[in-house]
């Protein structure tokens, strides 16, 4: 008996045409094909989605949170990079 | 025996095969290998018992004794179950659960999909409903049966075992008495003589890609369908009566 874990897998579902796939959590699968599978019987047993994608969990490649401050801290200063400065028409209701 | 007595009589066997397989499915309930695989064993008994809480809701519209569709199913002798023998084998190892899924879905998916046609409404409905959980079952198994038969030196040889174990079970899902022809004359039921082989070759495609071997000998084991069962359907009935026989007529 070896005691290696099977690999980690994220798995992403679409709950709908149209939407885009959502990240929903992770497992472990021998395989890609078992991992589809697996991921079928835990995270859409409640018709969550109607498409499923899985990627091995060590293929993520992943921001350092350490490079936080010089990644993310400069956006905050720049409120001109969001869309405020301009009226939007009425009937436009989902901006 | 009418054919209305024929109808009821080949309902119970299919009613009893999912009964019994899927309450053994769901022995594994919280002690799955791995939590993804304790889910889908219990997807899978879920699944089995959906289909078999339909058939027994047919089966008590056309009795004539006011029984409950709870009463059919909980309510008998262990001589007056009519599944296959197949389907009361214990879980075994993991494999042995898996084999005998296999052999039995992989049984089910044709039935089913040849039951569509069936001249009788109800079972016709309740057979394309099936058919799609089934195709999973078959998929789920038949993957599992690869994996296992082509995996370690270990799993090769334990599945190679539960195969050996369960292969003389495999041919009472072929049974065929005067309940099966009166139904087949009558359009109701298919006639699996036909599609034999093609059960055979679907298996025996899934065992050689898992690099096992296919056994060789003709040994059958049948009784299920005439009511004499292995013992462990007693065992079964304990567990699965035990409620009905403490409490009667309860409901959840």
């Amino acid at each position: 008996m070896s005691n290696k874990e099977w690999p980690l897998w994220e798995v992403f579902i679409r709950s709908k045409q149209g939407l885009s796939h959502k990240h929903v959590g992770s497992l472990r699968a021998p395989d890609a094909e078992m991992a589809i599978s697996n991921a079928r019987d835990v995270y859409t047993r409640r018709s969550e989605g109607i498409s499923i994608w899985v990627v091995e969990s060590e293929k993520v490649i992943a921001s350092n949170p350490s490079d936080g401050d010089s990644l993310f801290d400069p956006a905050e200063s720049k409120v001109y990079r969001h869309p405020t400065f301009y009226d939007v028409p009425d009937g436009i209701s989902h901006m | 025996m009418n054919k209305q007595e024929a109808l009821y009589n080949y309902t119970l066997r299919l009613a009893d095969d999912t009964l019994i397989i899927g309450h053994r499915v769901s022995e594994w309930c919280g002690k799955g290998p791995i939590l993804e695989e304790d889910i889908a064993l219990t997807n899978i008994s879920l699944d089995l018992i959906g289909q078999a809480t339909l058939l027994f809701e047919y089966l008590a519209e056309f009795n004539e004794d006011g029984k409950s569709s709870d009463d059919i199913a909980f309510i008998r002798h262990a001589n007056e179950y009519k599944n296959v023998l197949l389907c009361e084998q214990p879980n075994g190892d993991f494999g042995q659960t898996i084999v005998r899924q296999f052999l039995y879905s992989s049984f089910a998916q044709i039935f089913y999909r040849e039951l569509m046609k069936s001249k009788d409404a109800k079972l016709a409905a309740i057979a394309e409903k099936s058919l799609k959980e089934v195709k999973y079952h078959v998929k789920h198994s038949a993957e599992w049966i690869i994996r296992l038969g082509d995996g370690t030196e270990e799993s090769h040889k334990r599945v190679e075992e539960s195969i050996d174990y369960l292969w003389k079970y495999k041919n009472e899902l072929f049974f065929t008495d005067e309940v099966d022809t009166l139904m087949i004359a009558e359009g109701i039921a298919p006639d699996m003589k036909e599609f034999e082989n093609e059960y055979n070759t679907f298996i025996n495609h899934i065992l050689s890609e898992a690099t096992l071997e296919i056994p060789t000998h003709g040994w059958e084991q049948k009784g299920g369908r005439t009511g004499v069962h292995t013992e462990h359907l007693g065992f079964i009935l304990a567990e699965l009566q035990y409620m009905q026989r403490a409490y009667p007529n309860m409901e959840w």
